[in-house]
């Protein structure tokens, strides 16, 4: 239930340099094995109460961070903090303490659901092994979570598989307020629904956060739907943040050449393609990372300085509140 | 390629190790006095007094593995006492004649199971489906020494057609002739199983092929039947075939052991039986050394082959 | 809910296992040989050991020795009965045996990952590394011969096999959200692995265990028939054919039983053990392994072929009622029920919907690709130019399809063949339809890969698809449609598999290309920002049929069906993230199950009566304009209540 709220300025996850490497380290022959750098010097923060989306396209490491705000897998370098606590650590020492704290929506509805459980089951778990409730309670609890995501009680009876995307969505959705966590951690929580279902989750999404206070971590490639749900936006290319700012900011003047793309590329019903076809598409070799801007190959606005030098994230324009990596922001009106 | 192929190689070396600690580890788990029973009941003391001294029972296990690889590594396989001859010199001479009639098995069982499976996925549900699906079963289902002597009952006692054992015909034979008379029956019997085998996966993996999407676009790009068939659908199910073909080479050396044994095929496996039987354990380890080696090469050789056809393996 | 109906009517796991002949056949000789075997005791039989050399070598039924008596005069019946029990009862120890640790193994390897893994594998790998046989000699070797030690070491060289196995299964399900969700849930490691994945292990265990009992048996009668495994008096049936073979000649009955008796055994229970498998995996439930035909079933009535009109010979492709049914067991659902559609020379139709609308099949039924079974073309007809596909021939198909009718597909990786090279099914496509030398065909899928702007085009050519990123595939699919200059492209959503700045990249080529060559494109897509991209007109589909037509513009502008206005305004616009999504109610109806009249009324906020009932058609609302609405909003109005 809503806890209090207090006037606090203090972020609820703060993160610091956050990076996840996989693979490397070395073979049984001292050779280096080759390493890629899913997530690299991440610095984020989440303020109570907000909705920060984060937005990029396959492989630009956002699942990867969300898993660690999770708690689901830890950076090989850098830190999180959640409330001023170090997240992994927090995580080692009691997973259940930070489960009630954190939750997570999982990308393919049908999949994060036991096939051989049924709907009871499924949410009773964090019922009884994070609040370790009586079953009378149990009943309770579950009748408001049913409620709060428009199922109907006698769905608890059924198997997974007899749900279809978007109900199941909305159960994955129960399971995550089941324990009346501060923060829930949205891995792409639409895109594997139809359009029309899909509104519905988003709706039901809004109605959640206001009635019970929550603070949203929203992860998507779609920017339409970031745009809806988001009051900041972080954009993430080749496992770093590209530009962090306001939603409205980012979306009415993107200050990184990449986000201009992005923004160009989305289809939109009446707007014809904007997007060069000379325009290659390829990220660059994870096994061989370029020294400078990731995106300068792509970009139109690259010079010797972007290919040899990683620009710094930092405030564009007047907003500080607006931050980008990039030594040539592109102009307002401006097309990539 | 053949980069891969050294790599591969390279990674055979800890699988020979391995290999060799197994049978060590084995061979160590004998119960009571290890060279007593190595040699059986009726040694001599300085006999055995020598083997003790052999295998280094006064050193720590690690110590005597090395030992006894050391000497593996020089031919050293030592003696089987109950024929009185070096036991590589005995599993050497017998391996060829396992070869053989292994390797004449394989080929059979390769072309016939890769055969009937594609054909009775081509013609799934149809007569030969049904034929195919119906000997499969058979057999799968019957044990390969029972066919041995079913076979011998029919083709040799009451035909007449086929020598009924050996290798060669004791008078007269010897030539290629008298070899491939004597071989029909057990390569016959041998493949029976490994074919059933075969031949059900490749339909499985016949079938499962063509539900993909890429056969979807064979089709729409207007190639033929035949074609979408036998050179889109037969290749991928070929790949996912080949390590089967690999296992079921295990198989037909390991059913050597029955075949041999019922035909009276001097190979390897008839050697292991009676080795056992007379409780001539260096004997034995040598000869599962030689033929688990064997099948170490020729796993080696089907995933070599595999990787050929497929480029997403050669990395 | 029609889930719970379906439950209700899907027949018991024991009953799918009758249903199938050989398995119940094989059941019940399992069956009547267990029982035979348990009771054999109290039957009144001879003592399966007593001799009595005066009786040797019977013939089978002779007087008081049904089957006949051995070389030492002992009644063979009583004997294949106690050897039957023996039998059965090392095969299933050593399963069970095997079972357990190798599951236990394979749990643990894939639950845990990592080194854990590493180390257990490798060292199943290397038990692997012998042939099988060969490893459980040696343990008898060193053991010494009898069942016991012979049932241990068919059960540990069966190990591996089952490890194996599971580790696979685990290692997919330890990946799957589940798992991550029931440790968000609470759950500590132990108590996922045993209780959230464990579950989903088992049928994978039971699956294993009845397709390796069979063999176990084999495996140690082939142990006991070497002298290796059941010792004097004991006897398994192995050891019976074993004494058999000494008098094979003679008396071949002595041999010939216990042969019969274990095939007999080992066939039963293969053929109940592949009914067991066929009812607990999935993949086989659903019918999918059979095989699919080259081209969709047709069995539609005659008299139910529309007669060619004007607006039919204007058209390049003409789709007239048409109907596609699939078949699933004795229900056949019509996933397209009587679709509509004209595409005119150079236009790029655009045919929307959401999953289960039936637009794909739509599109696929045009070429005969929807797969049979399950699918059949019930109805209606495709017109080619005039020219009726669905009375052409095969090969007449054969020839249209990749050459004045090409496809490209969803997913440009599963799309393309993994084993050839992007040169090689280029230069396939080009000469299937081309009388081209390979040298010729080779510089021409050349110009097609720079047609569609692949840079190192002759490079590229000697590239296998998984070396190429998603884009470079889906150009390189595009470059096959264009291969025989394709008069007409259907396109099954080529774009949805891509990142967003890769479909804007694939959107600009086709457009390009598709004034360069004068194709038409059939596209189909759920998403309406990608239509207003590319198409010139728009058919929208809801359940099976369509329910509006127009030009994009102005369906976009002013939709005139309820569902083509509440689809358009429910997904969120880039540069209106302040707006409120306006949601639709309900779910899609599934085909299966339409209501009367219109398919949408359910969840339509200006449903009447009268829309509950009845056919509803597709009429002309403006000029180049219809809906399948009887109230069809006007320019500008809301989807809200009718006044």
């Amino acid at each position: 239930m809503p806890d209090t709220a207090m006037p606090d300025t203090s972020p609820l996850v703060e993160m610091q340099q956050v990076e996840r490497r996989f693979g490397g380290g070395k073979s049984l022959f001292g050779k280096p094995r080759p390493a890629v750098h899913a997530v690299q010097s991440v610095s984020l923060e989440v303020q109570p109460g907000e909705t920060l989306g984060i937005v990029g396209e396959s492989g630009c490491g956002k699942s990867t961070l969300a898993r660690m705000l999770a708690g689901l897998d830890s950076p090989t370098d850098g830190a999180i903090h959640f409330q001023g606590e170090d997240l992994a650590e927090a995580v080692r020492r009691d997973f259940k303490a930070m489960a009630r704290q954190i939750q997570y929506v999982f990308q393919d509805p049908i999949s994060s659901l036991n096939p051989r459980k049924t709907i009871r089951t499924i949410l009773e778990t964090p019922l009884i092994h994070l609040l370790g409730l009586k079953r009378a309670e149990r009943e309770a609890r579950l009748a408001e979570l049913m409620d709060a995501v428009n199922l109907r009680p006698e769905f608890l009876q059924r198997y997974p598989h007899e749900f279809s995307g978007g109900q199941a969505q909305r159960i994955g959705i129960a399971r995550a307020l089941a324990a009346s966590p501060k923060l829930i951690v949205l891995d792409e929580p639409v895109s594997a629904l139809d359009v029309s279902v899909q509104a519905q989750v988003l709706n039901l999404l809004d109605d959640l956060k206001q009635r019970f206070g929550l603070t949203y971590v929203f992860i998507s490639h779609d920017l339409a739907v970031v745009e809806s749900v988001s009051d900041r936006v972080a954009v993430m290319y080749f496992g770093r943040l590209a530009e962090v700012g306001p939603a409205k900011r980012i979306f009415a003047q993107p200050a990184h050449h990449y986000t201009r793309l992005l923004l160009d590329s989305a289809p939109v019903p009446g707007k014809p393609v904007l997007v060069p076809e000379s325009e290659s598409g390829e990220l660059p070799d994870p096994f061989n990372p370029p020294p400078g801007c990731a995106f300068a190959a792509r970009c139109p606005a690259a010079d010797e300085r972007c290919r040899s030098e990683r620009p710094p994230l930092e405030a564009k324009g007047a907003e500080p509140e607006h931050l980008a990596a990039c030594f040539h922001p592109p102009r307002v009106g401006e097309r990539a | 390629m053949g980069g891969y192929i050294l790599k591969r190689l390279i990674a055979l070396v800890p699988v020979l190790l391995g290999l060799t600690l197994i049978v060590f580890l084995i061979m160590a788990m004998i119960p009571g006095d290890p060279a007593t029973a190595i040699l059986g009941s009726y040694a001599t003391p300085e006999n055995v007094e020598r083997l003790n001294r052999q295998l280094g029972l006064d050193r720590s296990l690690p110590e005597q593995y090395l030992v006894w690889l050391g000497n593996l590594l020089q031919g050293e396989f030592g003696r089987s006492y109950s024929l009185n001859r070096p036991v590589i010199d005995e599993v050497l001479e017998r391996f060829s004649a396992t070869l053989i009639l292994a390797g004449t098995a394989l080929l059979l069982c390769s072309v016939f199971g890769l055969l009937a499976g594609i054909v009775s996925a081509v013609r799934q549900f149809g007569w030969t489906d049904r034929i195919v699906t119906f000997f499969v079963l058979i057999g799968i289902s019957t044990p390969s020494f029972f066919l041995g002597l079913l076979l011998i009952l029919v083709f040799a006692v009451n035909l007449k057609l086929l020598p009924a054992s050996g290798m060669y015909a004791i008078y007269g034979g010897g030539d290629l002739p008298d070899l491939l008379r004597h071989l029909l029956l057990p390569a016959v019997t041998l493949a029976a199983v490994a074919t059933g085998v075969i031949s059900r996966l490749t339909r499985t993996a016949m079938l499962e092929v063509l539900r993909q999407d890429f056969i979807r676009t064979a089709r729409a790009k207007g190639l033929s039947e035949r074609r979408v068939v036998y050179r889109h659908a037969a290749k991928s199910a070929l790949v996912a075939v080949i390590p089967v073909i690999g296992i079921q080479a295990g198989f037909v050396l390991g059913g050597a052991v029955y075949i041999e044994t019922v035909f009276q095929w001097p190979g390897i496996g008839a050697m292991l039986v009676k080795a056992i039987s007379t409780r001539d354990l260096l004997l034995v380890q040598g000869g599962v050394l030689v033929v688990a080696a064997s099948y170490v090469l020729f796993n080696l050789a089907a995933d070599v082959v595999q990787s050929t056809l497929d480029p997403r393996l050669r990395r | 809910m029609t889930g719970q109906r379906k439950d209700n009517r899907r027949p018991s796991a024991f009953a799918l296992l009758l249903n199938n002949r050989m398995a119940a056949g094989g059941f019940f000789i399992l069956v009547a040989l267990l029982l035979l075997a348990l009771i054999a005791p109290l039957l009144p039989l001879h003592d399966p050991n007593a001799t009595d050399p005066s009786n040797r070598l019977l013939r089978p039924l002779t007087e008081g020795h049904l089957l006949g008596t051995d070389a030492l005069g002992r009644d063979i019946l009583s004997r294949i009965l106690s050897g039957l029990r023996v039998s059965i009862a090392v095969g299933l120890s050593a399963t069970i045996i095997a079972a357990f640790f190798g599951s236990l193994i394979g749990l643990l390897a894939g639950f845990a990952g990592g080194r854990v893994d590493n180390l257990m594998m490798r060292g199943i790998d290397m038990l692997m590394a012998f042939p099988y046989i060969l490893l459980a000699l040696a343990i008898v070797a060193v053991l010494g011969p009898g069942l016991i030690n012979a049932l241990y070491a068919i059960a540990l060289v069966n190990i591996p096999f089952f490890a194996r196995n599971i580790r696979g299964v685990t290692l997919g399900l330890a990946r799957r959200e589940f798992v991550d969700a029931a440790r968000l849930a609470g759950k500590s490691p132990a108590r996922v692995l045993f209780t959230e994945i464990l579950p989903n292990v088992l049928p994978v265990i039971v699956i294993t265990m009845s397709t390796t009992v069979g063999w176990m048996i084999l495996e140690t009668a082939g142990l006991s028939f070497l002298g290796l495994g059941a010792q004097p008096p004991q006897a398994d049936l192995g050891s019976m054919l074993g004494d058999g073979r000494g008098v094979l000649f003679n008396a071949p009955h002595v041999a010939i039983i216990p042969g019969l008796a274990i095939f007999l055994l080992v066939m039963s229970i293969n053929l109940f053990g592949d009914g067991v498998r066929d009812v607990l995996d999935p993949r086989l439930k659903s019918g999918a392994l059979t095989r699919p035909v080259a081209r969709t079933a047709i069995e539609r009535d005659p008299a139910s072929v529309p007669a060619e009109d004007a607006e039919d010979r204007k058209a390049v492709l003409s789709v007239r009622g048409l109907r596609t049914a699939f078949r699933m067991g004795r229900r056949q659902v019509e996933a397209v029920g009587g679709v509509d559609l004209r595409l005119g020379q150079t236009e790029c139709l655009g045919l929307v919907g959401e999953s289960g609308s039936g637009k794909s099949v739509t599109a696929m039924s045009i070429m005969g690709l929807v797969p049979t079974p399950p699918g059949r073309i019930v109805g209606g007809a495709i017109l080619l130019k005039g020219e009726d596909l669905l009375a052409a021939s095969d090969e007449r198909i054969r020839g249209l399809r990749g050459g004045p009718v090409s496809h490209v597909f969803q997913d440009p990786l599963s799309s393309l063949h993994p084993l050839f090279t992007v040169g090689d099914q280029l230069i396939e496509a080009i000469r299937a339809h081309q009388p081209l030398s390979r040298a010729k065909a080779q510089a021409r899928a050349r110009e097609l890969l720079e047609l569609v702007r692949i840079p190192n085009a002759g490079r590229r050519l000697s590239a296998y698809p998984h070396e190429l990123s998603g884009g470079m595939r889906q150009r390189v699919c595009i470059a096959m449609a264009l291969a025989n200059d394709a008069e007409v492209i259907i396109a099954d959503e080529p774009t949805t598999a891509l990142d967003v700045t890769v479909q804007a990249q694939i959107l600009t080529l086709m457009n390009k290309l598709r004034h360069d060559k004068q194709t038409s494109i059939l596209f189909i897509t759920h998403d309406f920002g990608v239509v207003s991209a590319l198409c010139d007109r728009v058919a929208v589909m809801y359940a099976g049929r369509i329910v509006e037509t127009g030009r994009t513009e102005e369906v976009l502008d002013a939709p005139a069906h309820p569902y083509t206005r509440k689809l358009i305004d429910c997904v969120p616009v880039l540069g209106q993230g302040e707006r409120r999504l306006d949601a639709i109610e309900g779910l899609p109806p599934s085909v299966d199950n339409l209501p009367p009249g219109c398919a949408f009324a359910p969840r339509c906020p200006r449903a009447q009566e009268s829309c509950r009932r009845g056919e509803i058609t597709l009429q002309e609302v403006a000029p180049g304009r219809a809906a399948r609405c009887l109230f069809p909003l006007e320019a500008g109005e809301e989807a809200a209540a009718h006044a």
